[in-house]
């Protein structure tokens, strides 16, 4: 989709809702390089929330959303949760169908979407929560992982059922005093980034979204990757302030304090060797064009 | 945006001319070929111009899933793969068709069961998948038996539902099928059912159209809702979702779309008579007897009308093709006459028979039976015997059936 097709008839310009004005006027599709940093200057791709007051989950989305390289030709698929709260307002197609199935759903998504535009870039993201990736829908996020389909799935981590109102999942931490963990959860949270990498994904990121820079190159790197090589994923912490009992203030110092070094959430990172080779290559472009337009404007 | 023009008459990678789907299924010249239900199916695949079919092992349409496999590898479908299971087979299908691409899939009995969920969501979000079900037992003990059962449990899910009852009507019903579904007043799924092992794995003579023809390609932009591939506008769809709402515009909102998903099969009437020329098929309904059913339980019923002629009992045939949308007036009209309506079924709960008993006026006229179940056969005789039974004719005793 270029830029033009959402301009508005003059005719009709101001009967249209002034989020859409926006859109039109400074929303940052077709931008190069856009990234975390547009947020304030320019038109979100996110139009309000009904996330709670402070939500870590409210960030992640806005910083992704800021991050996508390719927001015009990119499609979301989401599943039911607090995500499925967001969905409704954000400004790329984006599709909820069942809770659990959205790595099946982004897998006939790709292929539809490759046989249709086999010349054009339709990039495919997936963002649904702990439940829907790793409990209900586990076997769906393998099997696409197995396929190597191309397209990136991002996991919002808040370890547990926030929606449904506190409930163990399979990403709570041991120990973790829940409703139906009345005695505690009796086992270790699940280690989804290592079986990732087991299961072919080509890159694997778990951290928090403390560092909106961060969370930005993370977010650019696993779509471009999933698009030319195969299966990324993303594992984000994004607690869920009500259920652990903190404050609306409070979420960035959670994150922070469990990104420590020791903590569950300290950056970690897989890259396959052909996506470190095309990272490398992607570093190698970025420079020479950087070179380019320092030289540019040295001659100027 | 796709550039919308007619493809009518151009060529597509395999060279089949797109045709105008009405001259291709009612003036092209046919060729007749015998064939087994599962090569039927591959057969109309070939001329469907499907863009993405996605498959998944159970008996008895694994044949036909596979068949349509080496379709692709030959180059007549745009994509195709084995799914991981029935569920996440039918979700794959809809990420396809959300994507706007034709799709198609196959399942069976317990597969239809474990996918269930999806198939309401493929009515409400008006995804025009076309699902073959060859229907087989759902029961446990584990059975792979022909039985209709699985059918009763698609007809509230939105979707459209045709029963064929010949290979013949397979192929022809599958092209055409596209065509009701893809109609922008009704995009719909339809589950285009048939008897397990009776349609599929028995050869038939079937006319077929020309192999260098084929169905115009499928056009998203035609859909009703937005095809989700960002190429018109995205636009914020609500400012409060309606999912956590309980106030009245959500309830409204939540039932006005159920009213359109019913109100939309309801606009798909007009199309399917004209497709599959009526939503009944009718022989002699002025006797005072008259066999309703679907599927191969027709064939049977038509036999044992024949057998009956033998004796001097007059009786009529009605022959249900499609059950959703429902041919209530149809069959009010065609079974105005009869003193005896008999429903055979290849199912132990008889729901067509309780479909017709809620449709016409003095339901008592309506016989549930006879009924087979767990993959028996229904041999034309004990279709005589419950009618000459019912009638007060005396009968001979059916060797095995301890009567």
């Amino acid at each position: 989709m270029s830029k033009e097709r959402i301009k508005i008839s003059p005719d009709l310009y101001d009967i249209m809702p002034s989020d859409y004005q926006d859109l039109v006027q400074s929303a940052t599709y077709g931008k190069e390089d856009r990234g975390w940093k547009d947020i304030g200057t320019s038109k979100e791709l996110i139009e309000q929330h009904s996330l709670c007051a402070g939500c870590p989950e409210s960030m992640a989305f806005r910083y992704i959303l800021a991050s996508l390289p390719n927001p015009e030709d990119t499609v979301m698929v989401g599943s039911t949760g607090c995500t499925s709260l967001v969905f409704p307002m954000v400004a790329v197609h984006n599709i909820h169908s069942l809770f659990g199935n959205q790595n099946a759903i982004a897998s006939g998504l790709k292929r539809a979407l490759s046989v249709r535009f086999p010349d054009r870039v339709k990039d495919v993201v997936v963002l649904a929560g702990d439940g829907a990736t790793v409990d209900i829908g586990l076997d769906m996020t393998l099997q696409a992982w197995f396929r190597q389909e191309k397209f990136t799935t991002i996991c919002f981590d808040n370890e547990l059922y926030a929606n449904t109102g506190g409930q163990e999942s399979g990403l709570m931490q041991k120990g973790f005093v829940a409703k139906m963990a009345p005695v505690g959860k009796l086992f270790d949270k699940v280690r989804l980034p290592e079986i990732a990498r087991e299961s072919g994904c080509h890159y694997v990121v778990n951290c928090t979204v403390s560092k909106p820079s961060l969370v930005e190159k993370v977010i650019r790197n696993s779509v471009l990757i999933a698009r030319e090589i195969g299966p990324t994923y993303i594992q984000l912490y994004t607690p869920c302030i009500l259920e652990i009992g903190k404050n609306s203030m409070e979420g960035l110092q959670e994150m922070r304090d469990s990104e420590k070094p020791t903590e569950r959430f300290a950056y970690k990172e897989y890259v396959s060797e052909p996506a470190k080779q095309f990272l490398a290559e992607l570093a190698a472009k970025d420079k020479e064009r950087k070179a380019a337009a320092k030289q540019l404007a040295g001659k100027a | 945006m796709a550039e919308i023009k007619s493809h009518i008459g151009t060529q597509n990678k395999k060279g089949q001319t797109y045709t105008d789907a009405w001259k291709m299924m009612h003036e092209a010249p046919r060729n007749p070929s015998f064939y087994t239900g599962s090569e039927v199916i591959k057969e109309a695949l070939r001329r469907a111009s499907c863009d993405v079919m996605i498959a998944y092992p159970i008996t008895p349409q694994s044949e036909a899933a596979a068949l349509i496999g080496e379709l692709f590898a030959e180059g007549y479908i745009g994509d195709y793969f084995r799914g991981e299971s029935e569920f996440a087979v039918m979700s794959q299908c809809a990420g396809a068709a959300f994507g706007g691409a034709r799709v198609f899939t196959t399942t069976a009995g317990p597969g239809t069961m474990r996918a269930m969920e999806n198939f309401p969501m493929w009515a409400g979000a008006r995804l025009p998948i076309q699902m073959i079900v060859t229907c087989r037992g759902i029961n446990s003990p584990l059975s792979i038996q022909p039985d209709t059962i699985e059918i009763s449990y698609l007809l509230n899910t939105g979707m459209l539902v045709w029963h064929a009852e010949t290979a013949q009507d397979f192929f022809d019903w599958i092209l055409k099928g596209f065509m009701v579904s893809e109609e922008p007043e009704v995009h719909l799924p339809l589950a285009l059912c048939c008897d397990g092992f009776f349609v599929t794995h028995t050869k038939d003579v079937v006319n077929l159209t020309p192999a260098d023809m084929c169905l115009p390609p499928y056009d998203p932009y035609r859909s009703p809702v937005p095809c989700m591939d960002m190429e018109c506008p995205p636009v914020r769809m609500m400012r409060d979702p309606f999912i956590m709402k309980s106030n009245y515009i959500s309830y409204a909102t939540h039932a006005s779309w159920q009213q359109e998903i019913w109100a939309a099969i309801e606009r798909s009437r007009k199309h399917t008579i004209k497709w599959i020329n009526g939503l009944i098929d009718t022989e002699n309904t002025d006797a005072e007897v008259v066999i309703v059913a679907s599927g191969t339980a027709v064939s049977q019923g038509r036999e044992a009308i024949r057998l009956l002629e033998d004796e001097g009992v007059r009786c009529g045939l009605v022959k249900v093709k499609s059950l959703r949308p429902w041919p209530g007036e149809e069959i009010r009209e065609a079974t105005k006459n009869a003193k005896h309506i008999f429903v055979p079924e290849f199912n132990v709960t008889g729901w067509l028979a309780k479909e017709i008993k809620a449709t016409i006026p003095n339901s008592e006229r309506v016989h549930a039976g006879p009924h087979v179940c767990g993959g028996m056969t229904m041999p034309p005789e004990i279709i005589v015997s419950e009618i000459k039974t019912a009638l007060g004719l005396r009968s001979e005793s059916l060797a095995g059936r301890g009567s």
